[in-house]
């Protein structure tokens, strides 16, 4: 069942998928952005997919990216070699399941840093309404045609996007600046506070 | 405004003494111009303190009087960052952070990332059978103590005390046990990558056994008390109702998706560890509302009690760690006697267990649905980044759909049934 999802795929929109991998079982299918929407509309509504059940959004921030020890075999696009300049520093992850099928697919989209932003998922399954909303908030990546794209989990006021690997772990930003303690009591490479 | 009135003496009425003491004017002395609620609509905060929320939770209401018309449910007071430190921290160390993600079933966490992590070193074979025995044992275990405070504190909630303190005193009964295996009553860390960190402790099975019993006729007892209770099933059934569709599509999951007549249980549709070993039936309710949700935890509660028997059955001699130097610690004995063995401990515990270059996601059947850990690795002992399906964050997505419409005070069960767990929620 797991090859026949990503042969369909190719047949049906080989134009707009860029490579297609297993990884330990996971199908993964890489989509050119700007056709993301019409393969996720048709990976829904196809009836041999039919990908209706939405599982999660998520984003990779591939800025640190030096892999080791990377198992022989087919390379795989991201996995064979670190990170540089010239490529798309996130891919954002769609990972989609079929109550009637009962396969999965995780659909990755390659978006730069100086334009992140992606077509939201969230007209075809509500459920990425949050979850995208999430990875906006985590990795600051903007979903276009998304509802409601607000901050989730952190307070508007928040500066950067702290799942970045840019962002530092040690850097602290109280909504509430308290005198009586140290703007940043640990060491931070970028200042700390804002 | 009201006439003035007297008393049948014609003595003047005691209007304004009252109006003294109550600092307004009283119920019976108003027009009915006065007594009308203002026409407009009135923004409510519920949360992020408050007494009859599951954790800490703000929900900004936009009511019509006592009815909902608009809200906008805010998560994040217990964000704690789960996957900025699990970037920081070995493989073996994100155990103790899963166990703070869905704080009432912690094993079922710690299996999820034990599994991920197998599932990318291509381990997932080798894991010997005694261990997937355990981890069974311990997750249905956890699943039940998940359900009881579930079933148990949305029943205090609606005003039914006795249960709750029936249902916690039988989860503590489970955590007592649990404690004995893993050392902590609740943030257990008890699984580790190729198997669990000790074997069950001498005698389990027959005071495992003993606590079903004793669980299962508790469970006669608050079903009486519950199931036709007439107040418990006014405010829960037909409350938040849920269709099939409505399921899939938001992304719904475990006993809420079930509830609404979704037959979806990961253990069965995507069988991991020794789930096809043992017999058991997956409850799926009819309506979708609060009533057929609890009613699908207590049905999945007895079937846990089955699993459990079977596996004590069933439980095979071995192992509990697989025999394989990538994961496993040296002999505790070696490692205080030999420099090899003891170098190869320090490495394990300080640079972490080894991961080829890779992404997985791997999956279980948590306390309320599809749990899922999606990691990528670089090679190091460290993961590159983990992501947490956590399936509060979904469940909790749909509740303002759920509560729309429903008057103020069918928030509190409807909350109580999606058991939206803080932990797992903001991660």
């Amino acid at each position: 069942m797991s090859v026949k999802v990503l042969d369909a795929l190719k047949l049906a929109h080989g134009g707009a998928i860029d490579s297609v991998e297993t990884q330990h079982g996971d199908d993964i299918a890489w989509v050119k952005r700007d056709q993301l929407l019409a393969v996720a509309t048709w990976l829904k509504q196809d009836p041999a997919m039919a990908f209706d059940a939405p599982v999660f959004v998520t984003c990779i921030d591939r800025l640190d990216w030096k892999p080791i020890d990377v198992p022989p075999g087919p390379p795989v696009y991201p996995a064979s070699a670190g990170w540089t300049e010239d490529r798309p520093r996130f891919e954002v992850a769609y990972q989609l399941r079929s109550s009637r099928h009962r396969h999965r697919i995780r659909i990755k989209c390659a978006v730069p840093e100086h334009d992140a932003r992606v077509p939201s998922l969230t007209s075809l399954w509500p459920a990425f309404n949050w979850q995208e909303r999430e990875t906006f908030d985590m990795y600051g990546i903007k979903f276009d045609g998304h509802p409601d794209l607000r901050r989730i989990y952190l307070y508007e006021e928040f500066v950067g996007y702290p799942l970045r690997k840019d962002y530092p772990k040690e850097k602290r930003q109280p909504l509430v600046r308290r005198d009586d303690l140290p703007i940043n009591p640990i060491k931070s490479p970028t200042g700390g506070h804002r | 405004m009201a006439a003035p009135t007297t008393t049948p003496t014609g003595e003047p009425s005691s209007r304004s003494l009252k109006q003294l003491v109550l600092g307004r004017k009283d119920v019976q002395d108003m027009s009915d111009a006065e007594q009308e609620l203002p026409p407009e609509l009135m923004t409510v905060n519920m949360g992020p303190s408050h007494p009859a929320m599951h954790g800490t939770v703000r929900i900004v209401l936009t009511v019509d009087g006592e009815r909902v018309v608009a809200s906008d449910v805010q998560p994040g007071y217990l964000h704690r960052c789960f996957e900025k430190e699990s970037e920081y921290a070995t493989y073996t160390q994100v155990f103790p952070y899963t166990d703070r993600l869905n704080y009432v079933s912690p094993m079922i966490n710690n299996v999820g990332w034990a599994m991920v992590v197998e599932k990318l070193m291509g381990l997932t074979p080798q894991i010997p059978k005694r261990a997937e025995y355990v981890r069974v044992i311990v997750s249905e275990m956890s699943r039940i103590t998940d359900h009881l405070t579930c079933v148990g504190a949305s029943a205090m909630e609606l005003g039914a005390f006795t249960p709750f303190l029936y249902l916690l005193k039988c989860r503590e009964w489970l955590y007592e046990l649990l404690e004995k295996v893993s050392g902590a009553r609740l943030t257990h860390s008890y699984v580790r990558v190729g198997g669990v960190v000790k074997d069950l402790t001498p005698g389990f099975d027959a005071e495992l056994t003993l606590c079903l019993d004793q669980i299962a006729k508790v469970m006669v007892e608050v079903e009486d008390l519950l199931n036709n209770n007439k107040i418990f099933r006014d405010r829960m059934a037909g409350i938040g109702a849920m269709t099939r569709d409505d399921a899939i599509a938001s992304g719904c999951v475990g006993p809420i998706a079930r509830a609404a007549g979704l037959d979806y249980d990961v253990r069965k549709d995507y069988p991991y560890s020794i789930y096809p070993e043992v017999e058991f039936d997956v409850p799926v309710g009819t309506t979708g509302d609060c009533y057929d949700r609890y009613l699908v935890r207590i049905e999945e509660l007895k079937q846990s009690i089955r699993i459990l028997r079977q596996c004590l059955k069933q439980i095979p001699d071995g192992p509990v760690m697989v025999d394989d130097p990538r994961v496993a610690l040296p002999a505790k004995q070696a490692t205080y006697n030999t420099i090899e063995s003891m170098i190869r401990h320090f490495k394990h515990i300080m640079d972490g267990v080894k991961v080829p270059a890779g992404e997985a996601y791997a999956f279980v059947e948590g306390g309320n649905g599809e749990l899922g850990f999606y990691v990528v690795a670089d090679g190091t002992g460290r993961p590159y980044k983990a992501y947490v399906r956590s399936p509060s964050f979904v469940h909790l997505s749909t509740a303002s759909q759920l509560i729309h419409g429903h008057m103020i005070a069918d928030i509190v069960p409807i909350f109580g049934m999606i058991n939206m767990i803080g932990g797992e929620c903001d991660k």
